[in-house]
């Protein structure tokens, strides 16, 4: 078709946003959604990007796979988006990847997830193991003590989270004392409780997921368990310290990318711009800052291809390297190996009080490991997801 | 002694398996054992009686009085319900089915809606206490109590009260009762009643341990359906002995494999109880086998 460039240009690009905002997850994605209609806004009273308007096309996906795959066909196809945020858990992001990479769209996972997705057709802003562990389990190991007990939701993302703990502590003269895999959905833990206090481990790593498992820590408790606690999911997506009673969260830390926490002053400005359009947000979390930051992503990646929209020529400015933009939590740049984000990684502990304190902060920690253990997009497109135990072939 | 830790460590898995399947089954006992109405909105029951027993309790009131508002809160919603939707589908139970999901669906969006996703929880009460090498949370404890008392108080209130006789003859032959001059429908819904209302106080028990969400009913219906299969239509012959014996499977398969092998177990057990037992535990007590 032979549209003039005038008329073109006057047309809106469009953003397609999958996230849940009802169901099991709502609590800890409705956030993500309010990150993509601030930055929109802040964009459109801009002037938009390359002199286009930005217009979201939002679907509740319900925290349910089948809507993501229902939701991802109608938004690529019927609503012809020009690029989708989407997914929350996991299993999500692998239910819709493969309508993605069929239907030759562009998306963008906007969350920390267990690595490893080598895929040109996905932007992933979400910290990933080796950026979250290989800072938290060295500094807890040193700390505490060497031997490590870890509870993880029983899919992919608990497990293969799991082998990257077991990796990380063996790398660092540790031992494993225990690891049990949970079904989602269970939500009394005795047993488990009981267990880990026989193994008498000097770390204990939680990666439990849901509000089901969240039960664990109230429990764990009201058991007398202390043991100090590490995560890579906690605090950082479900704000739990904030939900729950204290002190079931106390002697918790996370490495996480950003929180409301974080006591700078960019951070205190992020917060304050976030309440004055949303005053009842009850936190804000990482993936609402990924969420966030991902929009000024897209927006510098298109402004540098000339205001294209085709995912080729915006992985060509990737692949150069140097697509950056500045966060709440400083400056992010996308790796063009593997398409994923360098971070900065707060460590944050959560007080007896509940309260966040931040013993130490790692600056832009790469993520490096995909592109280590040989997926290089900017070569090849194997659409594949690797674990360290099923690395990219030689 | 390492072998009295184990047996007392293995003896309270068991003890707290059995409390929260007894706990979860006791309503749907009434409601699906005795009554046959297959109530999908079970868990929003449950989850009714948690939210309305926080709530009392952050207002201020004690623990054991919130609970009880919590069961009077669902047992009110229960009775409501039955008044205006399961009292016309007594005699369609697929309908039953599609009615009672679609009410689960609106109370927990509804809940979502209305209240958020999350509501902040107590803490549980009564700390702990170390008997042996580990260290135990007291409020399980009363959660075993909690269980063994209400089973107590149904078969008191089923097969001891002139209450209990006129809902089992209700049930049983509703045209005979009506005959005889019993209010059925005041029977059905007063039952129908009382069954909302255990699974409000079942919400209410294990709200100060668990994470307060809309969608927490959810929880709590798998374990209580397979109960109540597995107990028959008698709501104390039945809940008893499938608590017990399920309890002891799940309890087992945990402490020796972990979670994943204490659900499988507890399901294969399911299967294997109602392929030899078509009308459950209850039925071979009570010698009406298929």
């Amino acid at each position: 078709m032979a549209i003039p460039p005038t008329a073109r240009a006057a047309e809106p690009i469009k953003l397609g946003v999958l996230e849940d905002q009802s169901g099991d997850f709502a609590l800890a994605t409705i956030g993500k959604v309010h990150g993509i209609q601030i930055a929109t806004d802040e964009i459109n009273a801009a002037g938009g990007i390359a002199g286009r308007k930005l217009e979201l096309v939002i679907y509740d996906t319900q925290s349910d796979n089948t809507r993501y795959q229902e939701f991802m066909r109608r938004v690529l196809q019927r609503d012809k988006a020009d690029v989708v945020f989407a997914g929350f858990s996991s299993a999500s992001r692998e239910a819709y990847r493969p309508i993605v990479d069929q239907l030759n769209g562009f998306a963008f996972y906007n969350n920390q997830y267990e690595g490893g997705v080598c895929d040109a057709h996905m932007m992933v802003t979400g910290a990933v193991p080796e950026q979250q562990f290989s800072t938290l389990i060295p500094w807890m190991m040193e700390k505490f003590g060497k031997r490590v007990y870890t509870i993880a939701a029983d899919y992919n993302f608990g497990q293969i989270s799991a082998e990257w703990v077991r990796n990380i502590v063996k790398e660092n003269g540790g031992s494993m004392a225990g690891e049990e895999f949970i079904p989602l959905g269970v939500s009394q833990f005795s047993s488990t409780i009981q267990n880990i206090q026989k193994a008498k481990p000097d770390i204990l790593i939680t990666l439990l997921v849901g509000t089901a498992q969240s039960s664990y820590y109230e429990q764990a408790a009201a058991a007398d368990l202390h043991v100090p606690m590490g995560s890579s999911v906690n605090v950082g997506q479900a704000y739990e310290h904030k939900r729950f009673k204290p002190p079931s969260l106390a002697n918790m830390y996370v490495t996480t990318n950003w929180i409301e926490e974080v006591d700078d002053q960019k951070s205190k400005d992020f917060v304050a711009k976030w309440h004055a359009k949303y005053p009842s947000e009850p936190y804000i979390n990482q993936e609402a800052e990924n969420s966030y930051l991902a929009v000024y992503l897209y927006k510098s990646m298109v402004e540098r291809a000339g205001g294209s929209t085709k995912r080729d020529d915006l992985r060509k400015e990737v692949a150069k390297g140097d697509v950056c933009v500045e966060a709440p939590e400083g400056k992010v740049c996308l790796d063009p190996k593997s398409q994923h984000m360098s971070h900065t990684i707060y460590l944050a502990k959560v007080g007896d009080d509940h309260s966040i304190s931040f013993p130490k902060t790692w600056s832009d920690i790469k993520p490096y490991w995909l592109g280590a253990a040989g997926c290089d997009l900017v070569k090849k497109n194997p659409n594949a997801q690797y674990t360290p135990s099923s690395p990219p072939p030689k | 002694m390492p072998g009295f830790d184990a047996a007392f460590g293995f003896l309270y898995q068991f003890g707290d398996a059995c409390a929260f399947l007894v706990l979860c089954a006791a309503g749907l006992a009434i409601i699906f054992g005795m009554m046959g109405v297959i109530n999908l909105a079970h868990g929003e029951f449950i989850m009714c009686g948690a939210y309305v027993t926080v709530t009392a309790a952050k207002a201020g009131l004690p623990l054991p009085l919130a609970v009880l508002c919590g069961a009077l809160a669902s047992g009110a919603a229960g009775i409501l319900l039955e008044r205006l939707v399961i009292r016309h589908l007594y005699h369609r139970p697929l309908d039953t089915i599609v009615a009672t999901w679609g009410i689960s669906l609106i109370a927990s969006q509804g809940t979502l809606i209305v209240l958020g996703p999350s509501l902040t929880d107590v803490s549980t009460p009564l700390g702990s206490v170390a008997i042996g090498g580990l260290s135990y949370s007291v409020y399980r404890f009363v959660l075993m109590g909690a269980a063994a008392a209400i089973l107590l108080a149904l078969y008191v209130l089923f097969n001891r009260t002139r209450f209990g006789v006129l809902a089992r003859a209700t049930i049983q032959l509703p045209h005979m009762a009506e005959a005889l001059g019993v209010d059925t429908r005041l029977i059905y819904s007063l039952t129908f009643g009382i069954g909302a209302a255990l699974a409000g106080a079942t919400g209410g028990l294990y709200a100060p341990t668990m994470t307060l969400v809309p969608t927490m009913g959810a929880q709590f219906i798998m374990e209580a359906f397979v109960t109540v299969v597995v107990g028959g239509g008698d709501v104390f012959l039945g809940t008893a002995p499938a608590g017990v014996l399920l309890g002891l499977v799940k309890a087992f398969m945990t402490t020796w494999q972990g979670q994943l092998a204490g659900q499988i177990g507890l399901l294969v057990a399911v299967i294997a109880v109602i392929r030899v037992l078509p009308r459950g535990v209850s039925g071979l007590l009570l010698r009406e086998r298929a």
